[in-house]
């Protein structure tokens, strides 16, 4: 394989109480450096596809049944997420996780775990540098902190992992669009300025687009669109499905019958 | 008024006592869920470790409590790593039935070892540590455990506030899935609150074997007055543990002192029903954070 390859899932199917099954056949590639986007609407697997990588399924009872997820040349898919996120691997959950009961700067302090002992000073200024109004809450509870400083919370509780690979599920969900705007902005310079490969799981396909170098799009456990994000933006169904701005006239309901039958020549 | 100073200074200790039993129910209950009906032999397991070294080893009294800590700390692991290991992921009220197994397993091996009678260690604590002030005399024994609580209280404390294994701990208490994907190894972490749970409760066990002597039975059924505990400081709090500790502590004393000896070993179980009746999160268990 080409060296600047980070990650590549080949072909994984996902099973949860060994009977849901809800990705069939997943194959996707992360190259080093990237920002790549999964896309998808509500329920499509992305969150899944994401706890695949990082070894979260197991605590939810779901298995990688078939296929493999290669880590630097290494299979990964049936390792214990301690051991993944020494790995590099670190991911953030969809929703916001705070420690509510810790202060910031201890729920900071957690994502030293994987390096227990090291210091850790420069890397609290370095997220106090990214995440500037947490600064002033660093001595509060997390669970009084808004909305967005707690997204704001859980991003730099992970960049302390210094994460090789950093898998960011929905991070827009339910903030205000100037948040959204400068948590993107974020990721953008942590990608640019400390090099980290960056997963990012959105269903706000107009920013994640904007900022990504790569492309999927999911359906139904399956990727059904892959593609350069800037050739991504630029695609009539992506536009139409994802970006809500559709060339043709009115904006077509998701269940259009010539909608599925366009969608199918990806299938 | 000397009598209420003196039964005060007592109740205070006492309570250390059981602050520091209820430190290691708390711990186990907060990081895992687990309710550990194993606790009372965990005391009686500590006591006679030290019982142990101190009488049968005749080693130095200081050394005696050094290897019982660092004894009753390795026995939480393997208590951990054999019997509740197997179980993560199982219902939890298979794992509690587990721990009240565990009980009369080790209730069991204590007397085949022991046997039922009174032991009683040497009497080692120095006299200058009584407190005599006019007509007032605090026995050595009740300084004592003012003292060894005070300070395994304050290292603890400071261990869970500002050490970065504590706060790991607290992280998997708070939210388990987010611990996991930083990587906080949360089996260790049972490991080390079930170590940390056998060696507070070794220590509480030593108090009471210098305060009472040292019978399984006893020692044992001792545990149970952490429930009282616990309960008053809400079963997730730890400082709630130590408060919870206290007040149970001096309730004790002054009903033995004022009231009658016979009802003060129920006093705390009649808080108990109260408490559950009135506030049944403890008067210091935590208020939820409910914002988004
Ligand atoms: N723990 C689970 N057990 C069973 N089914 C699950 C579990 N988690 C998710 N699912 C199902 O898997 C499908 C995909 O979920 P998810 O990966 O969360 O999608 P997305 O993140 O794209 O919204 C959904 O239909 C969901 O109901
Ligand atoms: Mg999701």
């Amino acid at each position: 394989m080409e060296d600047n390859l980070l990650l590549q899932i080949n072909n994984i199917s996902v099973v949860y109480s060994d009977v849901i099954q809800v990705l069939k056949g997943v194959s996707l590639e992360v190259k080093k450096g990237q920002i790549v986007s999964l896309l998808g609407s509500n329920g499509a697997g992305k969150t899944t596809t994401l706890k695949a990588i990082s070894g979260l399924l197991k605590p939810e009872n779901g298995k990688v049944t078939e296929g493999s997820i290669i880590y630097q040349g290494r299979p990964i898919h049936n390792s214990a997420p301690e051991e993944i996120t020494r790995l590099g691997i670190i991911q953030v959950h969809e929703g916001r996780q705070p420690f509510k009961y810790l202060t910031v700067e201890e729920n900071l302090r957690v994502g030293t775990a994987t390096r227990w002992g090291k210091p850790y000073k420069k890397d609290l200024e370095l997220v106090y540098h990214y995440f500037q109004p947490l600064v002033a809450r660093k001595n509060r509870l997390a669970g009084y902190c808004s909305g967005g400083e707690l997204q704001m919370l859980v991003m730099g509780r992970a960049l302390m992992a210094q994460p090789k690979l950093l898998l960011l599920d929905e991070p827009s969900l339910g903030l205000a669009p100037f948040l959204v705007r400068e948590i993107f902005e974020i990721i953008k310079r942590i990608n640019e300025e400390q090099g980290t490969t960056i997963m990012l799981v959105e269903q706000n396909a107009n920013m994640a687009l904007q900022i990504a170098h790569y492309g999927y799009v999911m359906e139904n456990g399956k990727i059904v669109m892959e593609d350069e994000a800037v050739k991504l933006r630029e695609n009539p169904d992506v536009k139409e499905f994802y970006l809500g701005t559709a060339t043709s006239g009115a904006l077509k309901s998701y269940k259009d019958v010539k909608a599925y039958k366009r969608r199918k020549r990806w299938l | 008024m000397e009598f209420f100073f003196q039964l005060m200074v007592q109740g205070l200790s006492v309570g250390f006592l059981y602050a520091l039993a209820a430190l290691g129910f708390v711990m186990i209950f907060k990081s895992s869920s687990v309710l550990n009906f194993a606790h009372g032999e965990l005391l009686a397991i500590g006591a006679f470790i030290f019982l142990v070294f101190s009488v049968r080893l005749n080693l130095p009294i200081p050394i005696a409590f050094i290897f019982t800590l660092a004894g009753t700390f390795a026995l939480g692991f393997i208590i951990e790593r054999l019997f509740l290991r197997p179980l993560i992921g199982e219902a939890l009220i298979e794992v509690i039935m587990l721990t009240v197994g565990l009980a009369a397993m080790f209730k069991g091996l204590l007397l085949v070892i022991f046997g039922g009678n009174l032991f009683n260690y040497p009497d080692f604590l120095p006299k200058g540590l009584t407190i005599q002030w006019g007509a007032v005399v605090i026995q050595p024994v009740y300084v004592a455990s003012f003292i060894i609580g005070i300070i395994f209280l304050s290292v603890f404390g400071f261990f869970f506030k500002y050490s970065s294994q504590g706060i790991y701990m607290r992280s998997v208490a708070d939210n388990q899935p987010a611990a996991l994907s930083l990587g906080v190894h949360v089996r260790r972490v049972f490991a080390l609150s079930w170590a940390i749970a056998s060696l507070v409760c070794a220590l509480s066990g030593i108090i009471l074997g210098i305060m009472n002597g040292i019978n399984v039975h006893d020692i044992s059924v001792m545990g149970l007055k952490v429930f009282p505990v616990v309960i008053l400081g809400g079963l997730e709090s730890i400082g709630g543990a130590i408060i919870g500790g206290l007040i149970i502590g001096l309730l004790e004393t002054f009903t033995g002192g004022y009231v009658s000896t016979s009802l003060k070993e129920v006093i705390p179980f009649v808080v108990l029903v109260f408490i559950l009746l009135v506030k049944p999160y403890g008067l210091f268990g935590l208020v939820e954070i409910e914002r988004v």
